[in-house]
C-alpha cells in the first residue's frame, strides 16, 4: 500500500493548503443540506400521531447527539495518533475538534431537556443517555480546560491526548453502569415509550440534517485546525511566506 | 570514542528553535564549561543531553549506556522534609547503589556531621548544594551534567568542588556544566560559547 | 524492586514527619459526613436513604484534598527529573506512590466509613457492602487522582483544575459502591456492583500507571 499520500497530508504547510480547499465544499453542502432537512423536517413532515409536533425537535437534537459522540471518538484517535507518532497536525485537529464536540454536546442536552419536559413531564432524568452524555460534556470541558492551562501548546496536547483516551474508556462504563443502576430501580414507565417505524418523509429529513450537521462540524474542525496549525508554526517559513502572500507579513512577529 | 556525542541536534522551546543543528563531543578526561547569555538554551540542552527533553531533531549518545549519566539541575533533587542522610539513602534505592558509601559521600561534601540528620530545609543554600554533590559520589558514572553547581556554594564549597571534579576527570570522567561564574582555580576547562 | 521499595519507604517516612497530612483527609471525612447530618431534619429516617451517597461523597472529596501533592513536591524539589534520568520504571514508581497514596489517605476512610454509617442510620447488615466498597473503590480514587494529578503537575493553576477533571472519570466508581450499599438496602444481592468494582479496579491498577507515567514525563518537557 501506498503510504505518501498520509505523510504528504500530515505535514502542516500541505494539510492547511488541502483543509483550505476542502472546507468552503464541506460548508456549503452542510448548508444545502441544512436547509433540506429543516425546510422538509420542520414544515412538510406531518406532525407525528403520539407526540404532535414537539417531535420537531429531533431535527436538531438528533444530529447534534450523534455528532457528540462521535467529535469524541475522533479527538480521542488523533490524541493517540499525536502521542504516538507525535504528529503536529493531530495535535491540531484534537484541540480544534474539543470545543466543536463540546458545543454540540450541550445543544444535544438543552434540545433533549427541552424534549423531555412535554414527553416525559420533566427536564432532566437520570437516564443512561443523558448521564453519558453529561459526563461527555464534562471531558470535552476538561480537555479545553487543561489545554488552556499549559503554556506549551505541544505539551498540552499530548495531556490533554491522554486525558481524552483515558474518557473514551470512561463513557462506555458510566453509560453501562448507569443502565444497570436505573435497572436497580423497578422498571421506568415514561421512559419506554414504543418507538413506532418512523416514516419515509420524517426520516429523510432527518438524515438529512445528520450529513448536514457532519459536513457542517468538518468544516469548523477544518478551519479551527487551520488556525490552530497558524499559531503553532507561526515562526516557520511556510507561515511567514503566506503571509506575505496574503500582504501581511510586516504584522507576524 | 567520545564519552557523550550530539549529532546535528535541534532543541525546541515552545515554537523557538534554541539550537539547530548543534553537534557536541565530550571526550573522557573533558571538563566542558558551557557558557552563554541568559535564555540562550543552555538549560536545554543539558536537559536534553540527560533525556529529560526530547529533541526536535538529531539525537544524542552515551558511550557507555549502562553507565549511565548524574545530572544536577538548578533543583537539587533533595526533599526538604528529610535529612541529606534520608535523601541519600533515597537515592542509593533507586539507583541500586549500596547504602554504605553514605556517610563517605557527605564526608566528601564536607557537610558537618550535625547538619547531615537535619531536615533539609533547615540548611543553607550552599548546604543543600553540598548534599546534591553528594549524590554524585555515591555511585561513579563517567558522565556529570552540571547546571549551574556553583550556586550557592562558598569559598571552600568551590575549592572542593574542584577537587571533586578533578578526582573525576582524573578517574577518565568527563564533566558537561553551565556556570555563570569563572571556575574555581586549579580547573581548566574548554569553553564553548552558545 | 529495591528502588520501588525505597520509593515506598520514602513515602512513608513523609507521611509520618508530616502528620497534619495524613489527619486531614479523615478527619475532613468525618466533617462532611456530620455537616450532611445537620442539614436534615434531627432523626430523619430518610438519611440512611442518602447514607450510601454521602459517604461516597465524602470519600471523593476527602481524596481531592491530598491528590495535589501527590507529585507537586516532587517535581518542585527536582525529585521528579532525578527519577526520570534514573533507569526507574516510571509507572512502577507511579504504582508505588498510588499505593502509598491509598494506604494513608484512602484506607483510613475504608476504617471510619461503618461508624459513620451507623450515625447516619445504616442497618449493621448494609455495613458490609459499603465497607467492601469503599475498600475496592478508594484505591480507584487515589490512582485515577493520581493519573490527573501527574497530569497537572506543572501547572500554575493545576490545584483548581484537578477535581474538575477527576469527578467525570470518577463517575462509575460512585455509581457501583454506592449502588451496592442500595442494592442491599432493598434486599437485592449486593455482590454484583462489587464485581463491577473489582473490574474497575483491575483497570485502573493495570493502565493508569502507565498512563500516569506518560503525563509526567510530558509534564517535564
Amino acid at each position: 500500500m501506498n503510504w505518501t499520500w498520509f505523510h504528504r497530508l500530515g505535514s502542516p504547510p500541505s494539510f492547511y493548503r488541502f483543509a483550505g480547499r476542502l472546507a468552503p465544499w464541506l460548508g456549503g453542502l452542510g448548508l444545502l443540506l441544512l436547509a433540506y432537512g429543516w425546510y422538509a423536517g420542520l414544515v412538510l413532515a406531518p406532525p407525528d400521531y403520539q407526540q404532535k409536533d414537539a417531535f420537531r425537535i429531533i431535527y436538531v437534537h438528533v444530529p447534534a447527539a450523534a455528532v457528540s459522540l462521535s467529535l469524541y471518538v475522533l479527538m480521542a484517535l488523533a490524541g493517540a495518533v499525536a502521542l504516538i507518532w507525535r504528529m503536529k497536525l493531530a495535535e491540531a485537529v484534537m484541540v480544534a475538534t474539543a470545543p466543536v464536540g463540546a458545543s454540540f454536546t450541550a445543544l444535544a442536552l438543552v434540545t433533549g431537556m427541552l424534549w423531555g419536559k412535554p414527553m416525559w413531564g420533566a427536564y432532566w432524568v437520570w437516564d443512561a443517555r443523558l448521564t453519558a452524555e453529561l459526563v461527555l460534556l464534562f471531558l470535552y470541558c476538561g480537555v479545553i480546560g487543561l489545554n488552556a492551562a499549559f503554556d506549551d501548546a505541544r505539551a498540552g496536547a499530548r495531556a490533554c491526548a491522554l486525558l481524552a483516551i483515558v474518557g473514551l474508556v470512561n463513557v462506555p462504563i458510566v453509560h453501562f453502569s448507569v443502565e444497570w443502576w436505573n435497572s436497580l430501580h423497578q422498571g421506568s414507565t415514561i421512559l419506554k415509550f414504543g418507538k413506532p417505524a418512523i416514516s419515509a418523509d420524517m426520516a429523510w429529513p432527518l438524515y438529512a440534517g445528520l450529513l448536514a450537521t457532519y459536513c457542517l462540524c468538518g468544516h469548523a474542525i477544518l478551519r479551527r485546525a487551520q488556525n490552530e496549525l497558524l499559531l503553532r508554526e507561526r515562526n516557520t517559513r511556510w507561515v511567514r511566506e503566506l503571509a506575505t502572500e496574503l500582504g501581511g507579513g510586516a504584522r507576524v512577529s | 570514542m567520545p564519552l557523550l556525542s550530539a549529532d546535528q541536534l535541534t532543541i525546541q522551546r515552545g515554537d523557538r528553535a534554541l539550537l539547530r543543528d548543534f553537534d557536541l563531543r565530550l571526550a573522557a578526561g573533558e571538563l566542558l564549561h558551557l557558557r552563554g547569555a541568559n535564555g540562550i538554551g543552555k538549560t536545554s540542552l543539558l536537559e536534553t543531553l540527560a533525556g529529560l527533553r526530547r529533541p526536535a531533531a538529531g539525537q544524542c549518545r552515551l558511550a557507555d549506556e549502562a553507565a549511565g549519566l548524574h545530572w544536577l539541575g538548578h533543583r537539587n533533587g533533595l526533599n526538604l522534609q528529610l535529612s541529606a542522610i534520608d535523601n541519600l539513602r533515597f537515592w542509593c534505592g533507586i539507583n541500586g547503589a549500596s547504602p554504605a558509601g553514605i556517610d563517605a559521600a557527605l564526608a566528601g561534601v564536607e557537610l558537618p556531621a550535625r547538619a547531615r540528620r537535619r531536615a533539609c530545609r533547615s540548611l543553607s543554600a550552599g548546604q543543600k548544594r553540598r548534599s546534591a554533590l553528594a549524590r554524585l559520589l555515591l555511585q561513579p558514572r563517567p558522565v556529570w551534567l552540571l547546571d549551574e553547581p556553583l550556586d550557592g556554594l562558598d569559598a571552600g564549597g568551590l575549592a572542593l568542588f574542584a577537587a571533586l571534579t578533578q578526582a573525576h576527570l582524573a578517574q577518565g570522567g568527563a564533566v558537561l556544566m553551565t556556570s555563570h561564574q569563572t571556575l574555581p582555580a586549579p580547573l581548566a576547562a574548554r569553553e564553548l560559547i552558545l | 524492586m529495591k528502588a520501588l521499595a525505597a520509593i515506598f519507604a520514602r513515602e512513608l517516612r513523609l507521611a509520618a514527619r508530616a502528620k497534619a497530612e495524613w489527619l486531614m483527609p479523615p478527619l475532613f471525612f468525618v466533617i462532611v459526613v456530620t455537616v450532611f447530618s445537620f442539614g436534615t431534619r434531627p432523626n430523619d429516617p430518610q438519611l440512611a436513604a442518602f447514607a450510601p451517597a454521602v459517604l461516597w461523597v465524602g470519600a471523593l472529596l476527602a481524596a481531592l484534598l491530598s491528590l495535589e501533592r501527590l507529585y507537586r513536591t516532587d517535581q518542585e524539589d527536582g525529585t521528579l527529573e532525578q527519577l526520570l534520568v534514573s533507569r526507574t520504571a516510571l509507572s512502577f514508581a507511579v504504582f508505588v506512590k498510588g499505593l502509598a497514596h491509598w494506604l494513608l489517605s484512602g484506607l483510613p476512610i475504608v476504617l471510619l466509613a461503618a461508624p459513620l454509617g451507623l450515625m447516619l442510620g445504616l442497618a449493621p447488615p448494609h455495613l458490609g457492602p459499603l465497607v467492601l466498597g469503599l475498600a475496592l473503590g478508594t484505591p480507584c480514587l487515589s490512582f485515577i487522582g493520581g493519573f490527573v494529578a501527574a497530569l497537572t503537575v506543572g501547572l500554575p493553576r493545576g490545584g483548581a483544575l484537578l477535581p474538575v477533571l477527576v469527578l467525570p472519570l470518577i463517575v462509575p466508581v460512585v455509581i457501583f459502591g454506592a449502588g451496592s450499599v442500595r442494592a442491599a438496602q432493598q434486599g437485592l444481592d449486593a455482590g454484583a456492583p462489587l464485581y463491577f468494582l473489582a473490574a474497575i479496579l483491575t483497570l485502573t491498577l493495570t493502565l493508569l500507571p502507565w498512563l500516569a507515567a506518560a503525563a509526567l514525563r510530558n509534564a517535564f518537557e
